[in-house]
C-alpha cells in the first residue's frame, strides 16, 4: 500500500487532504469531527485582532451555480472571518491540537497591515502549539474594504512586508495564502518568497456574482433587495487554480516554493491533479461543506490505490510530476499533427458532433453518407481541433488519432514531418529564430 | 366487505371504492418540477432529431425539452401546440414507445430513452393551467368550412382554420366533442375529464362551433354541406365495429369492447359497472388491451386475451401487451373463436379452434380448447359506417374500406377533405389525426384563399 503521508514545511500529517480555512474549520466541534473522520490536518478559520469579533450578514451568505440534478458546481459566499472571540478561538485551538498530536493544525491570520498587529497576535497563536500560521491575503470581500485581505494580496509589496515582520516575530513555519484577483499570480508569489515565507497557497475565492434574481433584479445571495459581489469556489474554480498553481511551480524564481494547492478539490482525482502539478498538499472547502467530512475516505483510498496502480511508493514520486510538461504556447510542436476519428459502433447518432463543426468551426463532419445518417470526420477539413471530442455525449466515442511521421496529412496535401518545430521556428513568425 | 369480488356472472360492486380510485388513476403520474428539469437535463439536444421525425406531428422536441431545462415552460408548450394543439393528450396517449421515445439516440445507446411523452404533459399541463393561449385569430375571411365529427383530427382541423381567420361548424353525433378522446381512449391515461378541458382550450380561440347530436347520413346529408359552406373535411373516425358471427354470438354477455370502453369513460361510479368474474377479450389491438386491462381494474378475477395470431402480430405494441400482463391479463395467441356455449341460458363458455401459419396464411388446426367464462368482450376490429355518405357513396373513392384521399388529404370529391382514423392511410393514432387534421387545414386554407 502507498504510503500517502505528508510532510509540508515539516509539518506531518496521515495524509494530504486538510480542510481550508473556513466555516468547516471555525470550531473545536466542527474540526474534532473532522480529524475523527480523517482530515490530515486543518487550516484553523481566519483569527482577527483582539476586540470585538467581526459581524456577519444575518441573512444568506451562499450562492451558487447548479449542473444536471442540482449537483452544485460552484458556491459564493460573502462571509467574513471569525465572528467568534479571540480567546475562545486561541483556547480551542490549543484543546483541540494537544488532543490530536498526529495532525496538522495551521492558524489562519488577518489583521491590519501594522507590524504591531501582527507582533501582537503572533505569539498568542504560538502558545496554542499550533504547527504554522497562513496569512489570508485573499478574502475577497467585507474584509478587503477595510485594507486587509485581497486588498493586501493585490499589491506585492505589502505581501512582503508582511510576510518579513511575521517570520521575524515567530518561529512558526508561515503560510501565505494568494488572492487569484490579480493579473498575474507570480508576482505575489515571488513576493512571498522574497518576504521569507515558507510556502504560499493558493487559491482563495474569486470574486464573483453568481446570478440576479429576475424578478427582483437582485444579485444573489440577496439581503434585503441588495447583493454585492462574493468569493466563488467550488468545482467549477478548479482549472483556474490548477494554472495558477502551475504557473508558481515553474517559474524559475519560484519553483523550490512549496505550494499548498486549494481550489475545487472535491475527489482524489482533483488532488492528484494539483500534486502533480506541484502542490505538496491540498485544502478543502466547498466539497466538505456540500457533503460533510465523510468524503475524505475516498480521497484517501482513491489516491492510494491510484498510486498503487500506477507505482507511486510516497507522494514524493508524485509531486510536480507534470511540471516539465507545462510549456508556453510558442514551444508547442507544430508538426504533431492529429485526427479525429469516430468509432461507428460507440456512435448513436446524436449529430451533435456534426452541428459543432459544421456551424462553428472546420465543415468537417458529415451528417449524411449515402442517404443514411452517418456521422463520418472529413479528414480533408479536420484540423484536429477536439471539439466534436468534448461535445461528444458518450466517452471515448471520437478520438483524436495521431498521424504518424511519414504519413500524409489529407487537409495540407504535405506528409506528417518527424521533427519537432515550433512556432519560434516558423517562417510565419516575423521573429523566427530558424 | 367486497361482498362481489368471488361472485360468478356479471357483477357490480367487486371492489372498494379505495379499489377502484387506485386502479383507475394516472397510470403515469406527471413529473414534478425537479423530476422534469433532471429529465430534460438528460436530452442531447439533437441535430436533425431522430425523435422529431419520428413524431407523426413534427414538434420540435429538442427545442421544447430545451425550453423546459431552461425554465420556460410557456416558451415550451407553445413549441408543442405550434406543431399539435392536441400536445396535451397526445403527450397521454401516444405510444411513445413505438414514435418519438423508440427513436431517441439514448432508447439506442442504453435503453432508455429521454422521457418525452411526460415532458410534453410537464409543459403543456403548465400552459393549460395557466390558461396561456398562444395564437390569436387572423382577419376573419368569412369562408365557412363544415368538419363532421368533433374527435383529434376534426379538433386539430377547426382550431388551424380558425388560426387562418376562417369559421369552422363541427358536427358530432354524440353527446360530448372530443371523440375517442373522450369515448376510447383508457380511463388511466386521460384522469379527470382532461379531454373536455382540452376541448375547451382549444375552441378558446374562437371561431369554431360545436354542433352535437348532428349525425352526417342521418340529419343531413354531405349535398347538404356542401350547398352551405366553402370546403367540408370528414373526420368522423370509424363507427361501425366488425361483429363476431360465430355460433353463439347471439347469447347475452358478449358485448363490443368498444361500447364496454365508452360505457366506462362515462360513468362517474365505477362501482356501479358490471363485470365478469372470468372475462374473455378476442382481438389483437390497442382496444382489446384496453378493455381486457380495464376489465382486470373493474375486478374481473380472470382475464383472457384471445388472438388468432402470434404475439409479434399484434396491433398492441409490445409495451401495451407487457402492461397488460402485469396487470394480471393473460394473453393467448393462435386462438380463433368457434362457439360459445350457455347452460341455463346463462353465457358458460368459449370454444376456440388453434391456428397456424401456413405458407403466410392462416389456417385451423382443427384442435380445440374452451375457456370458461361469464363475460366476452369482442374487439376485432372497427370499420367505416357507409351508411354516413347515403348517395355520396357511389361518387366518393373508397380504398381498404376507408375513404381514399392525397396527399393532402382530399378526397376525390372537390371540396371534400378527409382526415384521421376515417382514411385508408390512417394509422389509428391520434397523434396521426392531429397531424391530418392539421395539415388538411392547411391545404383547405391554400384553397380557398386563391
Ligand atoms: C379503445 C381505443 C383506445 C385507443 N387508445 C389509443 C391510445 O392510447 N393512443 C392513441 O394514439 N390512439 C388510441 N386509439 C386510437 C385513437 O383514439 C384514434 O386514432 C383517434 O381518436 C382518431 O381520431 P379521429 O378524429 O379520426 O376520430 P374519432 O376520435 O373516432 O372521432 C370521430 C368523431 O366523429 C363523430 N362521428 C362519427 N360519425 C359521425 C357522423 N356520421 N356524423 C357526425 N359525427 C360523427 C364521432 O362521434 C366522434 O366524435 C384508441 C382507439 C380506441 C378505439
Ligand atoms: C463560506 C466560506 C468562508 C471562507 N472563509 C475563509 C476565511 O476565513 N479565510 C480564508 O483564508 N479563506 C476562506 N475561504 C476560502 C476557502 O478557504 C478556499 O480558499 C476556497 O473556498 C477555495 O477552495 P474550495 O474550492 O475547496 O472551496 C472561505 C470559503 C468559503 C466558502
Ligand atoms: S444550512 Fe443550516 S444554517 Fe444555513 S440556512 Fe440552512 S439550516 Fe440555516
Ligand atoms: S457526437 Fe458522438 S455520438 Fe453524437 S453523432 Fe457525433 S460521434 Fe456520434
Ligand atoms: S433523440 Fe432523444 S436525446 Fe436526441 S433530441 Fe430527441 S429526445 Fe433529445
Amino acid at each position: 500500500m502507498a504510503d500517502i503521508s505528508s510532510n509540508f514545511l515539516g509539518i506531518k500529517s496521515p495524509n494530504p487532504f486538510w480542510l481550508a480555512s473556513a466555516p468547516p474549520t471555525d470550531k473545536a466541534y466542527n474540526v474534532e469531527r473532522a480529524f475523527e473522520a480523517g482530515w490530515g490536518g486543518v487550516v484553523w478559520k481566519t483569527l482577527g485582532e483582539e476586540g470585538p469579533p467581526v459581524v456577519n450578514v444575518n441573512g444568506p451568505r451562499y450562492g451558487a451555480i447548479w449542473g444536471a440534478d442540482r449537483r452544485l458546481l460552484g458556491l459564493n459566499n460573502i462571509e467574513l472571518i471569525t465572528d467568534r472571540d479571540l480567546y475562545v478561538n486561541l483556547r480551542e485551538i490549543k484543546e483541540v491540537k494537544k488532543k490530536w498530536p498526529d495532525r496538522a493544525m495551521i492558524v489562519s491570520i488577518m489583521v491590519p497591515c501594522e507590524e504591531a498587529a501582527w507582533k501582537a497576535i503572533l505569539p498568542l497563536v504560538e502558545e496554542t502549539g499550533a504547527d504554522g500560521i497562513e496569512l489570508n491575503f485573499g478574502c475577497p470581500h467585507g474584509m478587503s474594504e477595510r485594507g486587509m485581505g485581497s486588498s493586501v494580496g493585490q499589491v506585492p509589496e505589502y505581501i512582503e512586508m508582511v510576510a518579513r515582520w511575521c517570520k521575524a516575530n515567530t518561529r512558526m513555519p508561515v503560510i501565505v495564502k494568494l488572492t487569484p484577483n490579480i493579473t498575474d499570480i507570480r508576482y505575489p508569489a515571488r513576493a512571498a518568497q522574497s518576504g521569507g515565507a515558507d510556502a504560499v497557497s493558493l487559491i482563495n475565492t474569486i470574486s464573483s456574482i453568481t446570478s440576479v434574481n429576475l424578478d427582483s433584479f437582485s444579485p444573489e445571495p440577496s439581503i434585503d433587495g441588495k447583493g454585492s459581489h462574493g468569493g466563488y469556489c467550488g468545482p467549477a474554480v478548479k482549472p483556474i487554480a490548477l494554472n495558477m498553481v502551475a504557473e508558481i511551480a515553474r517559474d524559475p524564481e519560484t519553483n523550490n516554493l512549496p505550494i499548498s494547492g486549494i481550489g475545487g478539490v472535491t475527489t482524489w482525482r482533483d488532488a492528484a491533479e494539483f500534486l502533480a502539478l506541484g502542490a505538496g498538499n491540498v485544502q478543502v472547502c466547498t466539497a466538505a461543506m456540500t457533503y460533510g467530512f465523510k468524503i475524505v475516505e475516498e480521497m484517501i483510498t482513491g489516491l492510494g490505490n491510484w498510486m498503487d496502480e500506477q507505482g507511486h511508493k510516497t507522494l514524493d514520486d508524485v509531486i510536480g510530476r507534470a511540471v516539465p510538461n507545462v510549456t508556453d504556447w510558442q514551444y508547442l510542436n507544430l508538426n504533431y499533427v492529429s485526427k479525429a476519428k469516430i468509432n461507428q459502433d460507440s456512435c448513436i447518432k446524436c449529430g451533435r458532433c456534426h452541428i459543432a463543426c459544421e456551424d462553428t468551426s472546420h465543415q468537417a463532419i458529415t451528417s449524411m453518407i449515402d442517404g443514411y445518417r452517418k456521422f463520418e470526420i472529413i479528414e480533408e477539413e479536420c484540423v484536429g481541433c477536439n471539439l466534436c471530442v468534448n461535445v461528444c455525449p458518450v466517452e471515448n466515442c471520437i478520438t483524436m488519432e495521431q498521424l504518424p511521421a511519414g504519413s500524409m496529412d489529407k487537409r495540407t496535401g504535405e506528409s506528417v514531418s518527424k521533427v519537432y518545430a515550433n512556432w519560434t521556428q516558423h517562417p510565419n513568425n516575423p521573429s523566427s529564430v530558424s | 366487505m367486497n361482498c362481489n369480488k368471488l361472485k360468478d356472472g356479471v357483477k357490480s360492486n367487486r371492489l372498494s371504492s379505495t379499489e377502484y380510485q387506485e386502479n383507475f388513476s394516472d397510470i403515469h403520474p406527471p413529473l414534478d418540477n425537479h423530476e422534469a428539469l433532471v429529465e430534460a437535463d438528460r436530452c442531447y439536444f439533437c441535430h436533425d432529431a431522430p425523435c422529431m421525425t419520428a413524431c407523426p406531428t413534427s414538434i420540435d422536441i429538442p427545442m421544447f425539452i430545451r425550453q423546459i431545462a431552461t425554465g420556460n415552460k410557456l416558451g415550451s408548450a407553445k413549441t408543442i401546440f405550434d406543431q399539435n394543439i392536441l400536445g396535451g393528450m397526445c403527450a397521454r396517449v401516444c405510444p411513445t414507445e413505438t414514435l418519438c421515445e423508440e427513436a431517441c439516440v439514448r432508447e439506442v445507446a442504453e435503453g432508455k430513452p429521454v422521457k418525452i411523452g411526460l415532458l410534453q404533459r410537464h409543459a403543456t399541463d403548465e400552459a393549460m393551467a395557466a390558461q396561456a393561449q398562444f395564437y390569436e385569430r387572423s382577419k376573419t375571411t368569412g369562408k365557412k368550412i363544415a368538419i363532421v365529427g368533433a374527435g383529434p383530427a376534426g379538433l386539430a382541423c377547426a382550431h388551424r382554420l380558425s388560426m387562418h381567420g376562417h369559421e369552422a361548424t363541427i358536427y358530432d353525433a354524440a353527446e360530448k366533442p372530443g371523440g375517442l378522446n373522450e369515448y376510447g381512449i383508457a380511463t388511466y391515461k386521460t384522469v379527470g375529464n382532461f379531454a373536455q378541458t382540452e376541448v375547451d382550450y382549444i375552441t378558446e380561440i374562437g371561431g369554431i362551433e360545436l354542433k352535437h347530436g348532428k349525425r352526417l347520413g342521418k340529419d343531413m346529408t354531405l349535398d347538404d354541406l356542401k350547398s352551405q359552406y366553402d370546403a367540408i373535411f370528414l373526420a368522423m373516425g370509424l363507427t361501425d365495429v366488425n361483429e363476431l358471427s360465430i355460433q353463439g354470438s347471439d347469447i347475452n354477455g358478449s358485448e363490443d369492447a368498444v361500447d364496454f370502453i365508452s360505457n366506462l369513460r362515462q360513468s362517474d361510479n365505477f362501482s356501479e359497472i358490471n363485470i365478469g368474474r372470468k372475462v374473455v377479450v378476442i382481438g389483437g389491438g390497442m382496444t382489446a388491451i384496453d378493455a381486457a386491462i380495464q376489465a382486470k381494474l373493474l375486478g374481473a378475477e380472470d382475464v383472457t386475451i384471445c388472438y388468432r395470431r402470434g404475439a409479434e402480430h399484434m396491433n398492441a405494441s409490445q409495451y401495451e401487451q407487457e402492461l397488460a400482463t402485469a396487470k394480471g391479463v393473460i394473453i393467448r395467441h393462435w386462438l380463433q373463436p368457434k362457439t360459445i356455449h350457455s347452460k341455463n341460458g346463462k353465457l358458460s363458455s368459449i370454444e376456440f379452434e388453434y391456428t397456424q401459419s401456413k405458407d403466410g396464411k392462416l389456417t385451423p388446426t382443427g384442435e380445440t380448447m374452451a375457456i370458461i367464462t361469464d363475460q366476452i368482450f369482442v374487439a376485432i376490429g372497427q370499420r367505416l359506417a357507409m351508411s354516413d355518405f347515403g348517395k355520396s357513396e357511389k361518387i366518393i373513392k373508397f380504398e381498404k374500406g376507408r375513404i381514399a384521399v392525397d396527399s393532402e388529404f382530399k378526397t376525390s370529391i372537390d371540396g371534400v377533405w378527409a382526415g384521421g382514423d376515417c382514411i385508408a392511410d390512417g394509422e389509428d393514432l391520434t397523434v396521426s389525426a392531429v397531424a391530418h387534421g392539421r395539415d388538411a387545414a392547411e391545404s383547405i386554407n391554400r384553397t380557398i384563399q386563391s
